[in-house]
């Protein structure tokens, strides 16, 4: 459980960008984060496991407040995955050792054993074929699912996406979001930034909307996308669909 | 005009043992050079008041000549301290300082290049900052920076024809008392010149094999 508590976050003096966040996350749920631009999704998403330090206010999970100097951010990092826009990658480093790379250093595997999980996720997101490929000889949507399976080999029980798709062709876009709905309601918590309407609607149980860096809303997507609470949250749905 | 190699010939061998300065003031300097240029290249992007003094130390050697370092440090700073020491030692600090500075500035591009993202990635999967240098920064910014590195090592080795004013025997001084015993001056600079040129002809392809070798992990 991701409890978030008086959140804010400013770049600068005159950039303000979260005011006063207040959420918890429930396990195993599936929650989607959408809004327009700009709007601190990103920023969010990234104080959750401290790529930005939160200004004020703190981020608790499982009872250890993330936020605090004096929390191991390892520890914390090892129960967050994250996929990245821009995938990320490491791009020295084939597909399998990008997946086995932390499983060695953060994990302390063996060598031998790490390859082999690392093999065994790759086969999960459909990549079995691709294991010994560099990052530049994958499409986007195979580097994306590379990016997928490291975040999950490393058993996080939470998976941080932050627009996923948003560099990805439609084609691409489909395996995967294939990939990460197959993982949905497998226990894991998953809180996925979209620009994607039918992905937020199908797989999330919630729908975060964001604006002017607050949480405006919490509806599940039936509600949301009927009978969204805010006028500019309609407005939103109205110019998504 | 007719050339006299055969006149040449006899002292070949001592000419071309002139290469042995060049090759181990050059190997030395760009060893400490690497060295100061990496501690440069940290502390310059850390900024505050000692990244300002590197800072100020890299845009002065980069901005004076080499010939003039040497003549600086080995004829005008014993003046001031009261003490001589041997040209070599004035060959080593300046170029390795001279270099340093060069190649503080093609690390800091090197490190500066490197994708913001994957060491984010790197971090939210827990790996420590230490692992992040080590075995995301470096390998991927050493690639990445060899073309130029191994530019700044030919031309330190080229820039190394000027230690006869502090009296090393190296290539040009051989050939200059070549000149003065046998008064022929086109056949000895001939070879410094191609030996010269092979010396970095050698070195381009060492660099070229080392980029092949390091292209992946
Ligand atoms: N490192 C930064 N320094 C300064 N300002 C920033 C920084 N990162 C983001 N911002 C600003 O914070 C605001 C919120 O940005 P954020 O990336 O969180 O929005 P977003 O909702 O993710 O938008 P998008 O849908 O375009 O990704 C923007 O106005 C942005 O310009
Ligand atoms: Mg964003």
């Amino acid at each position: 459980m991701i409890k978030v508590e008086h959140l804010y976050k400013d770049y600068a003096e005159d950039i303000k960008v979260l005011h006063d966040v207040n959420f918890t996350f429930e396990d195993g749920k599936t929650y989607a984060i959408i809004g327009s631009s700009g709007g601190g999704k990103s920023t969010f998403i990234r104080c959750l496991n401290m790529l930005e330090v939160p200004t004020s206010g703190t981020i608790t999970l499982d009872g250890t407040v993330v936020n605090d100097p004096k929390t191991d951010l390892t520890k914390i990092r090892e129960k967050m995955g994250m996929v990245f826009q821009n995938f990320n990658l490491f791009e020295h480093m084939v597909a399998k050792k990008n997946v086995a790379y932390a499983l060695m250093k953060v994990k302390g595997m063996e060598k031998e054993q790490a390859y082999e999980k690392a093999v065994e996720m790759l086969e999960k997101v459909g990549l079995g074929h691709r294991v010994n490929s560099y990052p530049h000889q994958l499409s986007g949507g195979e580097k994306q699912r590379v990016a997928i399976a490291r975040a999950l080999a490393m058993e996080p029980e939470i998976l941080l996406c932050d627009e996923p798709t948003s560099a990805l062709d439609p084609e691409m876009t489909t395996e995967v979001l294939k990939v990460l709905k197959s993982l949905s309601h497998t226990g894991l918590t998953m809180i996925v930034v979209t620009h994607e309407m039918a992905f937020a609607r199908e797989v999330a149980d919630y729908i975060l909307y964001m604006d002017q860096g607050e949480i405006t809303e919490c509806s599940t997507p039936a509600e949301f996308f009927t009978n969204a609470k805010t006028e500019r949250a309609r407005q939103f749905v109205a110019n998504m669909l | 005009m007719t050339l006299r190699f055969d006149r040449l010939g006899p002292y070949l061998p001592f000419l071309l043992n002139g290469i042995w300065p060049v090759i181990i003031l050059s190997l030395v300097a760009a060893f400490f050079g690497c060295v100061i240029g990496f501690i440069a290249a940290l502390a310059k992007r850390r900024g505050g008041a000692i990244g300002k003094i590197f800072g100020a130390y890299i845009d002065f050697f980069r901005g004076t000549p080499a010939f003039v370092q040497l003549y600086f440090v080995h004829m005008a700073l014993p003046q001031i301290l009261k003490f001589n020491w041997p040209g070599w030692l004035s060959c080593v600090i300046v170029f390795s300082l001279n270099s340093g500075a060069y190649l503080a500035e093609v690390m800091r591009a090197g490190i500066e290049g490197i994708d913001r993202g994957q060491i984010e990635a790197a971090k939210a999967l827990g790996v420590k900052s230490k692992d992040i240098t080590r075995d995301i920064i470096v390998p991927q910014a050493l690639r990445k920076i060899l073309p130029a590195m191994f530019n700044e090592f030919i031309a330190l080795t080229k820039e190394t024809s000027i230690v006869s004013v502090v009296g090393m025997m190296d290539l040009m001084r051989r050939s200059s008392i070549i000149q003065g015993t046998l008064y022929i001056t086109f056949e000895p600079l001939l070879v410094v010149l191609v030996v010269y040129y092979l010396l970095n002809k050698i070195l381009s392809f060492c660099g070229k094999c080392l980029e092949r070798k390091l292209k992946y992990d």
